[in-house]
């Protein structure tokens, strides 16, 4: 049986700053051994752990889709040892990939519904990884209408700019793009919070599922919105961070309750969520 | 069943035989400490004391190991490449490991072995691991086994238990594991129906002297929230300076940290027993604590051990009522006071 905790390398093949407080870079990696990159099959939603040899690992969302092939996409935000390090490195740098990890959201339980996906700020890095998933043409007439709510502090941390522009631009796909304040006067977009927004455009729950990924205040006001709309507690979809170190169940800190985020998780629904304690 | 014997004179020879086929770790006495360590020769072992300080979880969950190696010299094509390391693959035995301990590897298999994943370093010690147990003659006070699924004379997990009978042991051979080296060792003597009688005795006598019970039956009816909820943790965590030796002792805390480790141009990824009585345990890079509390700590602790484990793998808590968390915590929190508020909790 092959070693869980062996990172596979990987290099950097490219470094974009996402956000204009430089605290948001996206790594485009490419393995170094085909072979496991054939190995490395995940659906959008799980995760992995990016390793530094010298500093650690740390577990990030992966943001690109299954259907993006060759290389794998990361969005890390500058916070810890690790990341640090990894901001400072460029094209050429060789680091670990350890994963797939984690579950991901449901897409067959999704399959011929109407999906709302709801997210803020730099969480919304599983969440650009599902909207390729579903727009591939493969996939998208397996699912109804797409509905997404991204909202961020300004324009300028707003993550994959370009894309949400071409989204905007598509009619298989209804975009609603907010940030908190700006003062720019050609913003043409929506301002607000994501709560707000979600209550005014009050995307329909009939037959739909809501994909929720952001920050903790974001959650606590979207929640209730939601539930206004009619979205059950089984449809309502979330996935959540903690601090891991494993990420195969088996180091111990992940836990909420019974269920390990790293394993059972992170991706939960908000009916999952109301048996266990509300201890993340 | 019991069918040999050795005798006690004896001794001296079997462990030196043992010492030549595997690396035999059995408890020494180290001033007021015993611990389970490598020994060469019998007069080293000392199984006069109940449990050692530590449990032997150490020689299967080190406290700290070696996971991979790796260079940062950049002139160096493998630079920034984590690699596996050999372990040492000479056959290990635990000579005189009590019942509970032993069945706290096997409560451990549950999270290092499973269906999805395995724990290389954990699964391969495991195997290359023969458990030679010893039953327990005199319980401490401090002794609930017989409570949550175990005993002084459990075999569960074991592949060889000794009997102390005075004089000799009388040997049971329980897994193949466990027959085959007493065939290799040449024990041949066989128990008597006196010696068996002795043996039931003896084993009477252990259970009649485990007074300390705990109620377990009463944990799977509660729902989670409601026992999470509960207002007992207040009381049960006010004394705690989360200093975690509960943990460091408890056989069937396993919860780990990685760390990477580098001088000069070489690095190790190594990994470390943590413990969840830290607050750094779960602390996030955004500065976020889900556990940041130490009323938060103790309560995991606890609910994980008697309720999110049980729930979760159906094969009963993780407890082996060793009471080594009641022996040596600081401030006398005692588990059995919480499986009983736990198990007869009233919304």
């Amino acid at each position: 049986m092959e070693n869980p905790y062996l990172p596979f390398p990987v290099k950097i093949d490219s470094v974009i700053t996402e956000t204009e407080d430089r605290n948001l870079k996206t790594f485009k990696l490419v393995f170094l051994n085909s072979a496991d990159g054939e190995k490395f099959v995940h659906q959008a939603g799980q995760f992995a752990e990016l390793s530094i040899a010298g500093k650690g690992e740390i577990p990030i969302g992966i943001a690109s889709s299954p259907t993006e092939h060759g290389h794998l996409l990361f969005t890390v935000n500058r916070v810890g040892v690790v990341t640090r390090a990894l901001h400072q490195m460029t094209a050429g740098d060789v680091i670990g990939v350890r994963g797939p990890l984690g579950n991901w959201y449901p897409w067959e339980q999704m399959e011929g519904s109407n999906v709302v996906v709801i997210g803020g700020g730099f969480a919304f890095t599983t969440l650009r990884a599902s909207i390729v998933y579903l727009l591939h043409p493969e996939n998208r007439s397996r699912f109804g209408d797409i509905t997404v709510i991204y909202g961020a502090r300004s324009p300028g941390m707003l993550l994959y700019r370009d894309e949400l522009v071409e989204w905007n631009e598509r009619d298989d796909i209804q975009m609603h793009i907010t940030v908190d304040a700006t003062d720019d006067p050609n913003w043409k977009f929506d301002v607000g919070f994501v709560p707000t927004v979600t209550q005014e455009k009050a995307p329909s729950a009939k037959d739909s599922y809501a994909v929720v990924c952001g920050p903790p205040i974001m959650i606590k006001f979207t929640l209730p919105i939601l539930k206004e709309l009619g979205f059950p507690d089984e449809r309502i979809i979330m996935s959540l961070e903690m601090r891991m170190k494993c990420g195969i169940g088996m180091c111990g800190r992940c836990n909420i309750g019974s269920e390990y985020v790293c394993k059972d998780g992170p991706v939960f629904s908000l009916a999952q969520l109301s048996g266990l304690p509300g201890e993340y | 069943m019991v069918d040999r014997v050795i005798k006690k004179t004896e001794l001296a020879d079997f462990v030196a035989r043992l010492v030549e086929k595997y690396r035999v770790y059995a408890p020494v006495r180290e001033q007021q400490t015993t611990n389970f360590r490598e020994i060469s020769t019998a007069d080293q072992v000392d199984l006069s004391g109940a449990n050692t300080t530590l449990s032997p979880k150490s020689l299967i969950l080190p406290q700290s190991e070696t996971m991979f190696e790796f260079s940062l010299d950049r002139t160096s094509e493998k630079a920034g490449i984590l690699y596996e390391i050999e372990l040492d693959p000479l056959p290990r035995l635990i000579f005189g490991i009590r019942p509970c301990d032993a069945k706290a590897f096997e409560l451990l298999d549950l999270n290092f072995s499973t269906p999805s994943h395995q724990d290389p370093w954990w699964a391969r010690r495991r195997q290359i691991t023969t458990l030679v147990g010893l039953g327990c003659n005199t319980p401490c006070p401090t002794c609930f086994c017989t409570s949550v699924g175990c005993g002084p004379f459990a075999t569960e997990g074991l592949d060889v238990l000794l009997i102390d009978l005075d004089k000799e042991f009388a040997i049971q051979g329980i897994t193949e594991k466990g027959q085959r080296l007493l065939d290799d060792m040449d024990i041949k003597a066989e128990a008597s129906a006196t010696k068996k009688e002795a043996v039931s005795a003896q084993q009477s006598s252990s259970l009649q002297s485990i007074k300390s019970v705990v109620p377990t039956e009463g944990l799977q009816d509660h729902e989670v929230n409601a026992l999470f909820n509960a207002e007992f943790w207040d009381k049960v965590q006010f004394a705690c300076i989360n200093c975690g030796v509960c943990t460091f002792v408890c056989p069937t805390c396993w919860c780990f940290d990685i760390q990477d480790e580098v001088l000069k141009n070489n690095g190790l990824r190594l990994r470390n027993w943590d413990s969840c009585m830290f607050p750094l345990f779960t602390l996030h890079g955004s500065g976020h604590n889900p556990r940041g509390q130490k009323l938060q700590r103790v309560r995991q602790r606890f609910m994980h051990k008697l309720k999110y484990f049980p729930d979760k793998y159906h094969n009963g808590v993780a407890c082996v009522g060793c009471g080594r968390c009641v022996q040596q915590c600081p401030v006398n929190i005692d588990i059995r006071q919480v499986f009983l508020l736990m198990n007869n909790f009233k919304i």
